[in-house]
C-alpha cells in the first residue's frame, strides 16, 4: 500500500516531523529547568482554548495558542514568586484549564465525543491544509528562537541567578520560553493529543542523553530521535492501523529504552578497562 | 571622588520579609584591592553579596558599582559573578566547556555569534583553575572542589575587572582551594579587584589585603587580616562565635524597634 498516495497522508507526516523537530528543541530547557511536566499541565489548559474556538467558530489551534499562552505565562509569574503555594496554584490552573474545557468543547454546535477525543489524542490524518500552514509557521518560529537563542536560554535555564547578575534579560527569555510553550503544545495538539504532548517534549530528551555529554549534543540528538519517532511511528500507525500519536510516543519510549540498555552496556565493556589510552565516545569533540 | 571606587556601599539595609538582615552596612572596595568579607552563618554577608550584585532589593542606602548608582549601572560584563554553591550540574548533561561559555554572554550579547575570542577567553579561563584538559567532559563527572572551580573559569571568562565571590571555598579540599589563592593572586596581578566571602580564610589569607567581619548585619571589624596564629587564637575567630549563638534571641527581641527606627 502506498502511504503517500493521498493528499492527507502526505500532511499528516509533514506535520509529525515538524513537531517531532521543534518539540524536543524546546523541551530540553524545561528538562534543564527540571519542569518536564509543565508541558502537560499547559496542555489541559490548552483544552479550554479548543472550547472557546469551537463555541466561537474559530479556528481551535488559534484560540487554543491564545489560551495556553496566557496559562503559561500565568504558570512562569507564579514560578517566579517561588512560593510554596505554587504548587497548588499550578494544580488549579491545570485542573481548571481541562474541566473548563469539556465544558465548552460540549458547549458548542458541533459538539460530539469524538471532537473531544480528537484534541485530547490526536487527529493527525484530519490536519487540512490550513492547519498545516499553521503548524509549519509556528514550528519553524519555534525551531528559530530555540536555536538563535541557544547560548542565553541556556544559561538562564543553567543557572537563573548568574544570568540575571550578566545582565541577561532574565525576565523577557522566561516569558518567551513560556510562550513558545504554550505555541508548541497548541501545534502538536494535533499530532500527539493534549494529554500526550509533554512526551513528545520530554521522550527524545531523557533518551539523547542516556548517551551524550554536552548540552548541544543532548539538544541535536533529541531532536533527531524526535523526527524519527515521528516518522517511525507514523508509518507504523499507518500499517498496523494504531492511534499515530501514541505510536510516535511509543517510538520514542523505545529509543530511550534502547539508548539505556545500549549506553549501559557500551560503558560496562568500555569504561571499565581504563588503561594507557581514554576512550572517548564519539560526541565528546566539543561544540566548537 | 566615588567614581575612584570600585565597589561603595553606603548605609545599606536587606530585610527578608521584615526580619532585618543588614543593617546600616557600609563599605568601600578599591580598584586592584582583595577584600574578603568574613562572618559566622547567618550574619548577612552573603546577603551582602548578592544585595551588591542586584539579587537582593536594598531596604535602604546606597551601591555604587564603578562609580555608577547599582539601579542604573549596565556594564555587567565588568563584574565576574560566582555564586555560592555545591555543584554547577542541572536536568541536562552540560560540558565544562558549555558552562564556561556562558560567562562570555554579558560581554558578546545575546544575539551575536560566537567569535575567536569567546573560545580563546574560555580556554584561557580553564587554564587559569587548572582544569582545560576537562574542558569536554559533563560538568556533573566533576569532584565538588573542581565545579567550584568550573564556576570560578566561568567569571574569568568574561574578563571582568571585578570578581565578587560567595563561599568560593566552601567545601572545597585544601588543594583546591590553593590552586584557587593562586588563581585570585594572578587575576589581581592582572589589575583586578576581588570581594569574596569566607566562613574562614585558610589558605586564602596571606593574598588577602583587607577583611570586613560582618556580625548581625553590621561591620564588625575592618581591617588587615588576622595574624597567623593557632586557629583558635584568631580575633576574627574568637570574636564571631561566641555571639554567633546568642544571635537568634537578640534579633527576636528587637528587631521591631529597629525596623520602625529605619
Amino acid at each position: 500500500m502506498n502511504l503517500f498516495a493521498y493528499d492527507f497522508m502526505v500532511r499528516a507526516l509533514i506535520g509529525a516531523l515538524i513537531i517531532g523537530l521543534a518539540a524536543p528543541a524546546l523541551g530540553i530547557y524545561l528538562v534543564q529547568r527540571r519542569l518536564s511536566l509543565i508541558g502537560d499541565g499547559i496542555g489541559h489548559v490548552a483544552l479550554t482554548g479548543v472550547g472557546v474556538g469551537l463555541l466561537l467558530g474559530r479556528s481551535p489551534v488559534i484560540t487554543a495558542v491564545i489560551v495556553s499562552a496566557i496559562g503559561a505565562v500565568g504558570v512562569e509569574l507564579i514560578r517566579q514568586r517561588g512560593r510554596t503555594s505554587g504548587d497548588l496554584a499550578l494544580a488549579l490552573l491545570f485542573y481548571g484549564g481541562i474541566a473548563g474545557g469539556v465544558v465548552l468543547v460540549g458547549l458548542s454546535s458541533n459538539s460530539s465525543n469524538a471532537s473531544l477525543m480528537q484534541y485530547l489524542f490526536g487527529s493527525l490524518t484530519t490536519t487540512s491544509a490550513s492547519d498545516l500552514v499553521i503548524i509549519g509557521g509556528l514550528g519553524v518560529a519555534v525551531l528559530v528562537a530555540m536555536l538563535l537563542l541557544r547560548p542565553a536560554l541556556f544559561a538562564v535555564c543553567h543557572d537563573e541567578e548568574y544570568a540575571r547578575v550578566s545582565g541577561l534579560p532574565v525576565r523577557t527569555l522566561n516569558l518567551l520560553l513560556a510562550v513558545t510553550t504554550a505555541v508548541t503544545v497548541t501545534i502538536a495538539m494535533r499530532t500527539v493529543g493534549l494529554l500526550l504532548v509533554s512526551a513528545l517534549m520530554v521522550v527524545p530528551v531523557a533518551a539523547a542523553q542516556q548517551v551524550t555529554r554536552g548540552f548541544r549534543t543532548t539538544m541535536t540528538a533529541a531532536m533527531v530521535i524526535g523526527i524519527g519517532a515521528a516518522a517511525a511511528g507514523f508509518v507504523v500507525s499507518a500499517e498496523a492501523d494504531t492511534a499515530p500519536g501514541a505510536t510516535i510516543v511509543i517510538m520514542a519510549l523505545a529509543v530511550f529504552l534502547a539508548l539505556t540498555v545500549g549506553g549501559a552496556g557500551w560503558r560496562l565493556l568500555h569504561g571499565r578497562p581504563r588503561r594507557g589510552v581514554e576512550v572517548e565516545p564519539p560526541d565528546v569533540v566539543l561544540n566548537g | 571622588m566615588t567614581g575612584s571606587s570600585a565597589v561603595r556601599v553606603v548605609n545599606a539595609a536587606v530585610g527578608y520579609g521584615g526580619r532585618p538582615v543588614l543593617r546600616d552596612v557600609s563599605l568601600e572596595v578599591d580598584p586592584g584591592e582583595m577584600v574578603a568579607i568574613l562572618g559566622a552563618n547567618g550574619s548577612g554577608k552573603s546577603t551582602l553579596i548578592r544585595a551588591l550584585v542586584g539579587l537582593v532589593p536594598l531596604a535602604g542606602g546606597q551601591i555604587e558599582l564603578f562609580g555608577v548608582p547599582q539601579r542604573r549601572f549596565r556594564q555587567w560584563a565588568r563584574i565576574g559573578y560566582v555564586p555560592q554553591r555545591i555543584g554547577a550540574g542541572s536536568g541536562v548533561p552540560a560540558t565544562v566547556g558549555e558552562v564556561v561559555m556562558s560567562g562570555r554572554l554579558a560581554r558578546r550579547g545575546i544575539l551575536a555569534g560566537r567569535r575567536a575570542g569567546d573560545r580563546a577567553a574560555v580556554l584561557g579561563a580553564l587554564r587559569d583553575v587548572g582544569l582545560n584538559d576537562r574542558i569536554g567532559d559533563p560538568v556533573s563527572t566533576l569532584s565538588g572542589g573542581q565545579q567550584q572551580r568550573v564556576l570560578i573559569a566561568r567569571a574569568l571568562a568574561g574578563e571582568p575587572d571585578l570578581l565578587i565571590l560567595d563561599e568560593p571555598t566552601a567545601g572545597v579540599d585544601a588543594t583546591s582551594q590553593e590552586a584557587f589563592a593562586a588563581t585570585l593572586t594572578r587575576f589581581q596581578a592582572r589589575g583586578g579587584t576581588i570581594l569574596l566571602v569566607a566562613h574562614e580564610l585558610g589558605p586564602l589569607r596571606p593574598v588577602i589585603d583587607r577583611c570586613v567581619v560582618v556580625h548581625e548585619g553590621r561591620i564588625a571589624y575592618a581591617g588587615t587580616p588576622p595574624e597567623p596564629a593557632g586557629h583558635h587564637a584568631e580575633p576574627g575567630h574568637d570574636h564571631v562565635h561566641p555571639h554567633a549563638a546568642a544571635e537568634p534571641a537578640g534579633i527576636c527581641d528587637w528587631a521591631p524597634a529597629d525596623r520602625m527606627a529605619m
